[in-house]
């Protein structure tokens, strides 16, 4: 049996790459040994994808887009198909989760001082594929045609419309209409189910490679590559991928299940965060619901976008608050050249940065609560003010990471 | 080795020939991509719908807002009592453009009440912040919206405010009043919304 196997591999290896990429990529791919917890995020993310793609196609198969038989499709699948329901809570549940170990993998990103050399293009990637996530997720959220869907993707359309000369014209242009109609339903559609996933599968595939080409950072933020073996130039603190750490993301994956299952079952709608309750309302074009806010994934964002009512400069309220939510995703992408630390990660840097790190934090979680509320003028102060520490943690960072003081590295990883 | 390298040093019969296909691919390029383009801008059905809608206001008493809908958005008929109207005159210090003078209205729109009838007032129901539908509030002083409101529209989304001529208050994320179409009266009570020509009836 082994032998027929063996002559078969050789067989495909003399004309596809297979042994050689399967050791490039698992069994001869060194990460370093002293990986943690944070470390399950990144394969979650891809059993996450997974799964999203696959319910999604299962979705397909009976929902409509089309605004006047969109909202009953979806009621169709959750009440008339067999286990339709779990598929879309599956896909709806999966599509909060997809952002939960996304947030998750770019703070371990931020602890660890992933983004720094050589990882730059690595954490370029993957801004580009949080921007498909996104733009997968609005996509998608207008699909069931319901009051949240409506609202929300005009209030996205207004932006577009809002940019200076082109706005108009683009905005045509996305909605195929003078206004939120049928015609941008139905190439919202094409754009989640075709245009976005192919480009989000591509972009992961090159994250991946990428990232096996620059090797995986550490807790311990140093280059495990700098010190070989120097008989078989395997660095001494690394292990291979599989089966190690194919372990290791095998038991991340089971916990995770467990979790998401739970949620699925006993809370797929999480009080009205993962899905809305103004959304099972169909769409009506003539009456905004009472209260209106965003996923809580989009929150933290919103929040920034309506902080600005002040006019400022020659830029009006309404263009500061579009430029403060695109600025406060798009900042992001530039971390790399923001942090001139002399030390990668938070275990050795000095008080600083972790204070900066800890208001980052504590801003993005009161914005992304806030985000969630009807504006007052209170609440509108403090997103003023959680906004200003929000952009302080990037704009302040050449300067803060640099006089930090921070302690030495350690030659070889620790615990 | 060095032959070899001479033989690729680009002459400039080579270079010119690259950069002529280089060009002539671009614009196969942009002419490809054109028709694609093309059909994701608005069809001439979508060009087509949008007439102007004829509404009958007799059965609008004094304080209703009816709701019409003109292009696919809301366009809202509010019949003001004269209370309501009183109300315009105080908010001046309060209002970011209260004599209207941004264009966001036609000619015969821009007075103090923002309408052609004072007490009728044809609007878009569209906050011109990011197209939310303001909710009309015309209760005095309710607890959410503080003791000095005195009647008018609240934007749920980001808390824009408008009085009962549909113009901005001073400090919301909202920039500008709130956009009267044309529109223009066939007879006593029959309102034409989206034309001012009579004859486009």
């Amino acid at each position: 049996m082994g032998k027929r196997l063996n002559s078969i591999v050789k067989w495909i290896d003399e004309r596809f790459p297979l042994t050689s990429n399967w050791k490039a990529h698992l069994t001869e791919y060194y990460a370093p040994k002293n990986f943690n917890f944070w470390y399950y995020f990144g394969s979650l993310a891809m059993l996450v994808l997974v799964n999203q793609l696959l319910t999604g196609i299962f979705l397909t198969m009976n929902y409509k887009p089309d605004a006047s038989m969109a909202f009953a499709s979806v009621e169709y699948i959750m009440r008339d198909v067999d286990f339709g329901w779990l598929i879309r809570y599956m896909h709806s549940t999966g599509a909060s989760m997809f952002f939960v170990v996304v947030y998750l993998h770019m703070f371990r990103g931020m602890m660890y001082g992933s983004y720094r050399k050589p990882r730059e293009l690595l954490w370029l990637i993957g801004s580009g594929i949080f921007f498909v996530l996104m733009m997968l997720a609005f996509t998608g959220y207008i699909l069931p045609w319901g009051q949240m869907s409506y609202w929300g993707a005009m209030v996205i359309i207004n932006m577009i419309m809002a940019i200076p000369v082109i706005g108009e014209p683009l905005s045509n242009l996305i909605l195929g209409d003078f206004t939120l109609s049928d015609a941008a339903l139905n190439r919202f559609f094409a754009y989640h189910v075709v245009t976005l996933p192919v480009l989000l599968v591509t972009l992961v595939v090159v994250h991946v490679i990428a990232l096996h080409e620059v090797g995986s950072n550490n807790p311990d933020g140093i280059e495990i590559k700098a010190n070989r073996d120097p008989k078989t130039n395997i660095p001494v603190d690394g292990i291979p991928f599989h089966p190690y750490y194919t372990v290791k993301d095998i038991f991340g994956v089971v916990v995770f299940l467990i979790l998401f299952c739970g949620i699925i079952f006993f809370a797929p709608e999480m009080g009205g965060y993962f899905l809305e309750y103004n959304n099972f309302i169909p769409a009506n074009t003539l009456q905004t619901p009472d209260h209106i806010a965003p996923v809580w994934y989009f929150t933290p964002y919103y929040s920034m976008l309506r902080a600005a009512t002040v006019n400022f400069l020659w830029i009006d309220a309404k263009l500061w608050g579009i430029i403060l939510m695109g600025g406060s995703v798009a900042i992001i992408c530039l971390l790399p050249w923001l942090d001139r630390s002399p030390v990668k990660s938070i275990r050795y840097k000095g008080p600083y940065f972790k204070t900066a790190l800890t208001l980052f934090v504590i801003s993005v979680f009161v914005l992304g609560w806030l985000g969630t509320k009807t504006p007052t003028p209170l609440y509108t102060l403090l997103a003023q003010i959680f906004t200003v520490i929000y952009f302080a943690f990037f704009i302040l960072m050449p300067w803060y990471s640099k006089i930090d003081k921070c302690k030495p590295e350690p030659k070889r990883v620790t615990k | 080795m060095e032959d070899i390298d001479k033989k690729n040093e680009m002459s400039g019969r080579r270079r010119f020939l690259i950069t002529a296909t280089s060009v002539a691919g671009g614009i196969a390029g942009v002419a490809w991509a054109t028709p694609f383009i093309m059909s994701m801008f608005p069809s001439e059905r979508a060009k087509a719908a949008g007439a102007p809608v004829e509404v009958d206001i007799s059965k609008l008493e004094p304080g209703m807002l009816l709701m019409v809908e003109y292009r696919g958005k809301v366009v809202w008929v509010l019949n003001r009592t004269s209370e309501m109207l009183a109300t315009l005159s105080k908010l001046n210090d309060q209002l970011a453009d209260p004599k209207s003078e941004k264009e966001q209205q036609p000619e015969y729109a821009q007075n103090p009440t923002r309408s052609i009838r004072p007490e009728i007032l044809v609007t878009t129901g569209v906050c011109t912040h990011l197209g939310c539908s303001p909710v009309f509030r015309k209760e005095i002083a309710p607890v959410d919206l503080g003791s000095d409101w005195l009647g008018g529209f609240f934007c749920p989304c980001h808390g824009s405010k408008f009085d009962l001529a549909g113009r901005v208050y001073k400090n919301v994320p909202a920039p500008t009043n709130l956009l009267v179409p044309p529109h223009t009266y066939l007879s006593e009570n029959i309102l034409l919304i989206g034309s001012e020509k009579k004859e486009e009836a």
